[in-house]
């Protein structure tokens, strides 16, 4: 399976084949990326992926080396950023220091041909939007971060942009405040309605708020689909890793169909898989991953595709949400995770003891690679 | 804990003290009607400050100062803000070794610096005039100037640059409304610290000046006469307090560079 | 070679001031270094290569004294100022609060006046009719004017010290407030009485801003000219009034030169020296 681009709706921002190098090294590898008014995209990856280049490029900060932009069906790879419908929210919110809230918040406006009066009202409209009421005459040394980050939302809203791009706006708050805000820019997004399009390396935030994710590594990205779709289906086995936790198994090929692939793993035996099921070309190996929350310690009834796998139990960890076991399953492997909501009936084994847990065949998420 | 607190803050007082005192001399003596420098004072008078209205050789030497003052300070401020410019923005070739040299007027004797001035303008056949002693000055408040410029520029973060261009600015709109005001405090305390450096400078002026003495170098050729004693000290007074007003300008101006990187880093 | 983009754009800004800094410094510095192997006849000067200055400013008794009283007083002054500077730049990093700025400007604003009246004032004040001794004799503490205080090396030494203060505060001050206060903390955490603290994490901590008020000292002061040449009186002269007289009065400059390549010499040698058998302190910070 590949990344998938699915024409539903009007694209309001349409990435072919961009790329962009710095020096020698290419930041952004033949990307491709139709983003869709009105929806809250993100996109995902570790640091150093080229999100932020790509974004840089829709804001209009890089040109793309080969490839085209289009915003609102308008071909813009020359158009200044100035000029594009776009705002962005900087990483570091580039609030300007010598200019107190309202200068800030208004600055886009001056431009236009309002009146003072109709800024200073539209500036108020906006602060009570994003929860600063008041705060006009505030000088920018007074501003603690999250504020400076509310400031920063609202000189970009204000001038009621097609597209809102957001650079890592919630690294640097502490963790309340960044859930927080995480719940108020989703209600914002849905409110206004404009496109917002988020880079964040933080894949709770990104599952959390976007209607899709786009996920990259390396400058390419790997796959573009909704949050539960990342998580349950991620195309690459980079992408598994990258949302969640997994354990993966690897395994050698036995023999193949035209259909189906028989593997030989180590650890879970042999298997059968279907080749629809297993992401990537066609390689001499497949990794498997299984979830560590997909392991249960009673087998279920009436599953025919349950399979299991024994080993010991060396470890339990209380996380608040979850608990987390590792298991040892001998021969040199890695420990397997596994992951459990505290029901508080039944009682778990415990350390020390060896068990057996179950999965699922449906559970298994499979990989071509080398 | 306090014992130490309190003794050091009287060992810290009785310091300032001893660091002004000499400097409070100045206006006593240039106020005393005595001719003589000691005590007892011997009486109120404000004739030496009328001595000095008389001196045409003072207000020579003190139009040379504000010129060579004026110059010196606007040149040196001009290329510290190429300097500060280039080491904010960009990384570059050379640019510790560079930097190094810019600043190293500050670590050499002012000797050393007349001593090769003059001897390079001799060998060039050069007159000496109040040129030569803006270039010397100019050498000397360079790396000031730099110093305090390149806190100005490193608060001249690119995104706000980026920022400016986003919310719809064109580049000649960013230069004025968001470059030009953040840099501006640092122009001027630059310019104001190279002025009051330029007018107390005595020995390059000393070794550069040709017949045009500037203000300390005329000071100086008065100092062995004890009968002009009074009025060097009141012309010592007026250049205390003209420095010392100059001097509060700047500091208030480096509190804006200040108050701007303050709001830039604080949140983070 | 290769120039990338940065490379270009920060030359392009850099040019004009390096250029500037190039001919006004290290082309009058070789020259003056190429003057030193010269010798000038009254007027003419003779082009040949000779070392003679450089024999006669190392060996000669009379530079050599100046030399050595130069080399005592810019010590002990240095010392003496840092002494000094050390409480109180301790006293406003620790105790300073939010006033510390202003603390520091009060502190600075001697710098910013003018060296000349500020050196020329310790003449009036420890004179023979001076203020000093006025003062004494008016309160009745003596009778006759005391003579030791001026015109010889203990004022340039005072002069200087009362001079450079301020400067010696400084560095000191920025290594203290670099001092991550939790290792303050944690000292005392481990045990330390506040005596121990400070000289065995405050102490060792702010050797840098030791080095550097000691650098931002020694240097400038052993190249002073104004000061022995108001204060010092025949005793109290130093290398600089020399270099001075042989560069003007006595038609020497080639000897001039050659004193003042021999300073920088001393003056560095021995800076670079400090900074190396300090190297360790220097490491992290």
């Amino acid at each position: 399976m590949k990344a998938t681009n699915e024409d539903l709706g009007h694209a309001i921002v349409s990435l072919n084949n961009i790329k962009k190098s710095f020096n020698d090294i290419v930041a952004v590898n033949d990307v491709s990326v139709q983003i869709r008014e009105g929806e809250f995209f993100s996109l995902l990856g570790p640091s150093g992926c080229g999100k932020t280049t790509l974004l840089r490029i829709i804001a209009g900060f890089e040109s793309p080396e080969t490839g085209d932009i289009l915003i609102n069906d308008k071909l813009v790879n020359s158009t200044p950023p100035n000029i594009r419908p776009t705002n962005m929210v900087f990483q570091n919110y580039a609030i300007f220091p010598h200019l107190n809230v309202q200068e800030n918040v208004g600055y886009g406006l001056q431009n236009t041909k309002l009146t003072s009066k109709s800024i200073k009202n539209k500036v108020d409209e906006i602060l009570d939007m994003v929860g600063l009421s008041g705060f006009n005459f505030r000088s920018s040394s007074a501003l603690s971060g999250g504020q400076k980050q509310r400031v920063a939302l609202a000189r970009a809203l204000i001038l009621k942009p097609r597209v809102l791009l957001l650079d890592e706006p919630l690294s640097a708050l502490d963790k309340n405040l960044r859930e927080q805000m995480q719940f108020e820019l989703r209600q914002l997004q849905k409110s206004i309605g404009i496109t917002f399009i988020l880079v964040t390396h933080d894949q709770t935030e990104a599952l959390t708020m976007s209607d899709r994710i786009g996920v990259m590594f390396d400058g390419i990205v790997d796959q573009v689909a909704t949050p539960e779709d990342i998580y349950t289906k991620p195309a690459t086995k980079r992408v598994a890793s990258f949302i969640g936790n997994m354990n993966f198994f690897r395994s050698n090929i036995l023999s193949s169909t035209a259909e189906s692939v028989r593997v030989e793993s180590d650890l879970l035996g042999v298997l059968d898989i279907d080749k629809v099921n297993i992401f990537g070309g066609s390689k001499a190996k497949v990794s498997i991953g299984i979830r560590p929350e997909k392991f249960k310690f009673k087998k279920p009834n009436g599953d025919k595709k349950v399979k299991s796998l024994a080993g010991k139990l060396i470890q339990k960890t209380f996380l608040g949400e979850n608990l987390l076991f590792s298991l040892d399953v001998g021969k040199k492997a890695d420990k397997v995770y596994i992951s459990l909501t505290p029901s508080g009936e039944g009682a778990y084994p415990k350390v020390g003891e060896n068990v057996t847990v179950y999965y699922s065949l449906n559970d298994l998420l499979a990989y071509f690679e080398v | 804990m306090y014992k130490t607190n309190k003794l050091l803050k009287i060992f810290v007082i009785g310091f300032l003290i001893f660091l002004y005192a000499p400097a409070l001399l100045l206006p006593i003596f240039s106020f005393n009607s005595s001719q003589v420098i000691s005590f007892p004072l011997s009486g109120f008078s404000t004739k030496w400050f009328g001595q000095l209205l008389n001196e045409d050789t003072l207000h020579d030497a003190l139009l040379n100062s504000l010129i060579i003052a004026v110059l010196s300070s606007a040149l040196a401020t001009m290329l510290g803000t190429l300097t500060a410019r280039a080491a904010s923005r960009y990384k570059f070739f050379g640019q510790k070794v560079t930097m190094g040299f810019i600043l190293l007027p500050l670590i050499l004797p002012e000797i050393i610096l007349g001593v090769c001035l003059l001897t390079v303008l001799i060998q060039l056949g050069l007159n000496l005039s109040l040129w030569t002693v803006v270039l010397g000055h100019t050498l000397l408040i360079l790396p000031f100037a730099t110093l305090i410029l390149l806190s100005a520029f490193n608060n001249l973060n690119i995104s706000l640059e980026e920022a400016s261009l986003d919310l719809g600015m064109n580049a000649w709109q960013t230069f004025y409304k968001i470059i030009l005001p953040m840099v501006t405090p640092g122009l001027i305390s630059s310019l104001l610290i190279g002025f009051v450096i330029s007018l107390d400078e005595f020995i390059i002026a000393f070794f550069l000046t040709g017949v045009d003495p500037t203000l300390p170098v005329y000071i100086w050729s008065q100092l062995r006469f004890p009968a002009k004693l009074p009025s060097t000290m009141a012309l010592g007074t007026i250049l205390l307090i003209v420095s010392l007003i100059l001097v509060s300008f700047f500091e208030y101006y480096r509190r804006r560079i200040e108050k701007y990187s303050q709001a830039l880093t604080r949140g983070k | 070679m290769n120039f990338s983009d940065q490379d270009k754009k920060g030359w392009r800004l850099l040019g004009l001031p390096f250029i500037f800094s190039v001919l006004l410094l290290a082309v009058p510095l070789a020259t003056m270094f190429a003057l030193s192997f010269w010798t000038q006849d009254y007027l003419v000067l003779k082009k040949t290569f000779t070392l003679a200055n450089y024999k006669e400013a190392w060996f000669e008794p009379v530079y050599q004294k100046l030399f050595n009283r130069s080399l005592i007083i810019s010590m002990t002054v240095t010392f003496l100022t840092i002494s000094f500077a050390f409480p109180v730049a301790y006293f406003i990093s620790f105790y300073g609060g939010r006033r510390k700025a202003l603390w520091l400007f009060f502190i600075t604003i001697p710098f910013w006046t003018s060296y000349l009246l500020r050196m020329f004032l310790w003449k009036v004040i420890l004179g023979y009719n001076g203020v000093l001794n006025s003062f004494f004799k008016w309160l009745g503490i003596i009778t006759e004017p005391l003579t030791f205080l001026l015109y010889n090396s203990n004022a340039v030494i005072i002069a200087l010290t009362h001079g450079w203060a301020p400067f010696a505060i400084l560095p000191i001050f920025v290594s203290l407030e670099k001092i991550d206060r939790s290792l303050l903390e944690a000292s005392k955490d481990l045990g330390d009485s506040s005596f121990q603290q400070f000289f065995r994490i405050i102490l060792p901590l702010s050797i840098p801003g030791l080095i550097g008020a000691t650098l931002i000292i020694f240097i400038p002061t052993i190249g002073d000219y104004i000061t022995p040449k108001l204060v010092g009186g025949p005793d109290g002269l130093m290398i600089a009034n020399m270099i001075q007289v042989q560069f003007s009065k006595a038609n020497n400059a080639p000897l001039s030169a050659a004193l003042s390549v021999s300073s920088l010499l001393i003056v560095g040698l021995i800076s670079i020296i400090f900074v190396f058998l300090n190297k360790k302190h220097l490491r992290t910070f």
